[in-house]
């Protein structure tokens, strides 16, 4: 199973400040390993971010993200305490989900 | 001791220069680094960089392998039900606050001077039956693994964050192996003739973009001490002191020390104590 | 159009809302689908396929859309980019990079009070434009773009 994700939330004004590491090997598909042989690609496709039972982000990505992902987003109107859920699925149907709340 | 060493370097120093030639035709020397203050464009490229390194550190995926090493270091169970609880990095069983940057240190029980991550393996060993031969087969990571020791010595370095290096010159055998690694650091050898000493010896050198510290300066060792274990961003892996230095040793075309090697720790004492009294800023990201 | 916004990330359960936007000639099929991964996009081989895939082809230049990246990346494998924009009502955005083998990276929706605005790292296999192309409420696009160069070399840091 994928290792957990890290997530930092904190107000900022009335705007709350997402932050995520997400544990991937986000591989393109064009790497060849040490045999020669195509690594194939397996890359995060999807990612969701709910915000006290609301869903606020719906991403796709593709092969390009950066290796262990890192994601940045601003919520207006959150509040400190409220629940982040943060999902990810890849082109393989592996996923995570992982959660913390909004600290003052 | 220090006769027994320069035999040594000179035993390693030859075969390093037969292992070149037997393998490949030596190419030319490569020139010294040239002076920093040379371009003022490299100014900018660096500037540049830095601007983008905090942005980079501030969420450095380095996270995710403490992260990984915190759950071995508390949850994992030897064959015989022990755990990491029982290692002693130093500062007493199960204690890792500040540990980091208390080593390399003398310790008693195997009657030897170790660095962190040498002590972290050892532990390993010991309490968790992992095998020495197994972890030798892959000291390194690499982008298809970053083993579980290098992730149970990020979480080690990570908690000693914000901290003052301290390594202790007390006991005997610390100063003399600081001054081993003082006396490696000088040696000239290999088919370069080179030493760490020539990239590192003099303030203001640098090899392409990067800037090298002379590492006999308190406030510039900590610049090679500082950032490691660090995130490879190329690959996406964490490396540690351990290679790091391994890696000066291949860049100079001397042959690479056995992992955990004498050497290293020696090095890495005279490094790590030439820094003390810096702060230690947690895991890196390198390039 | 926040209420739209929502039933559209809601999907499944907001059918009725949908259908209404669709009769009005608000959505086209295309966009009620945007859970499912936009293949088409992500598998185009040039920024103009993949734009053509996002269904935003004629997008115009705009100066709302704010790239931050570097100017030269210490490393093509980890380039920090920031992006957003200040153009009203915008509920998407991607990030493309026009010299990459399949050059769409990225694609956002925002609802629910997200700011439209993402911070990501990229590879960049070499010096490449980074594009951005924003949507509104009104279904228009936007884009804007900003050149990174990437350098090779260094030892281990």
């Amino acid at each position: 199973m994928a290792d957990p994700m890290k997530i930092r939330a904190q107000m900022k004004g009335d705007t709350a400040e997402v932050r995520v590491l997400m544990s991937h090997a986000m591989e393109t598909g064009q790497r060849k390993d040490n045999a020669g042989a195509t690594v194939p690609a397996h890359f995060i496709q999807s990612i969701t971010v709910d915000v006290g039972g609301k869903r606020v982000i719906q991403g796709q990505t593709g092969t390009a993200v950066s290796r262990n992902p890192v994601f940045g987003f601003k919520v207006k109107g959150a509040k400190a305490g409220d629940k982040v859920v943060i999902n990810w699925v890849d082109n393989k149907g592996d996923k995570r989900t992982d959660e913390t709340t909004i600290a003052a | 001791m220090k006769q027994r060493l320069s035999t040594l370097l000179v035993a390693a120093a030859m075969s390093a220069a037969f292992a070149v030639h037997a393998q490949q035709p030596v190419k030319k020397p490569v020139p010294p680094p040239a002076k920093a203050a040379a371009s003022a464009k490299q100014g900018g490229i660096t500037a540049e960089f830095e601007k983008f390194r905090e942005v980079l550190e501030e969420d450095n995926p380095a996270e995710l392998f403490e992260a990984r090493g915190e759950d071995i270091w508390k949850h994992k169970k030897g064959p015989d039900g022990a755990s990491m609880a029982q290692c002693d990095l130093g500062l007493g069983a199960g204690v890792v606050k500040g540990a980091y940057v208390q080593m390399p240190r003398w310790f008693a029980d195997v009657g030897q001077v170790m660095d962190a991550e040498r002590r972290v393996v050892h532990c390993m060993v010991k309490y968790l039956g992992y095998k020495e031969e197994d972890i030798r087969k892959q000291p390194f990571s690499n982008v298809n693994k970053t083993p579980d020791h290098v992730s149970v010595i990020t979480y080690v370095a990570g908690q000693s964050r914000n901290l003052k290096i301290a390594a202790p010159q007390k006991h005997p055998k610390e100063k003399e192996t600081y001054e081993i690694g003082k006396e490696i650091f000088a040696y000239r050898a290999g088919p370069y003739d080179f030493s760490c000493a020539t990239c590192h010896g003099e303030d203001g050198k640098r090899i392409r973009t990067q800037d090298l510290p002379n590492l006999r300066k308190p406030d510039q060792a900590i610049r090679a001490y500082q950032g490691w274990p660090g995130y490879r961003m190329t690959g996406g892996f964490m490396l540690t002191q351990q290679w790091r230095m391994n890696d000066c040793f291949r860049q100079q075309r001397f042959p690479e020390p056995g992992y955990l090697s004498d050497s290293i720790t020696a090095l890495l004492a005279y490094m790590t104590a030439t820094a003390n009294g810096q702060v230690y800023k947690g895991p890196g990201i390198k390039r | 159009m926040d209420a739209l916004r929502r039933t559209l990330l809601k999907g499944a359960g907001a059918t009725g809302a949908i259908a209404a936007a669709m009769a009005a000639g608000v959505l086209k099929p295309s966009q009620v689908l945007a859970a499912e991964w936009n293949r088409a996009a992500f598998d185009a081989k040039d920024v103009a396929g993949a734009l053509k895939g996002l269904g935003g082809a004629g997008a115009a230049d705009n100066t709302g859309i704010v790239i931050k990246a570097p100017d030269i990346a210490e490393n093509g494998a980890v380039v920090p980019v920031d992006v957003s924009s200040s153009i009203p009502n915008t509920l998407f955005l991607a990030v493309l990079v026009d010299k990459n083998p399949l050059p769409l990276s990225a694609a956002f929706d925002f609802a629910n009070g997200a700011l439209p605005e993402l911070a990501l790292r990229l590879k960049l296999g070499q010096t490449s434009l980074v594009e951005v192309v924003a949507k509104t409420a009104d279904g228009k696009f936007y884009r804007a773009k900003k050149e990174v160069k990437v350098t090779v070399g260094g030892c281990g840091g």
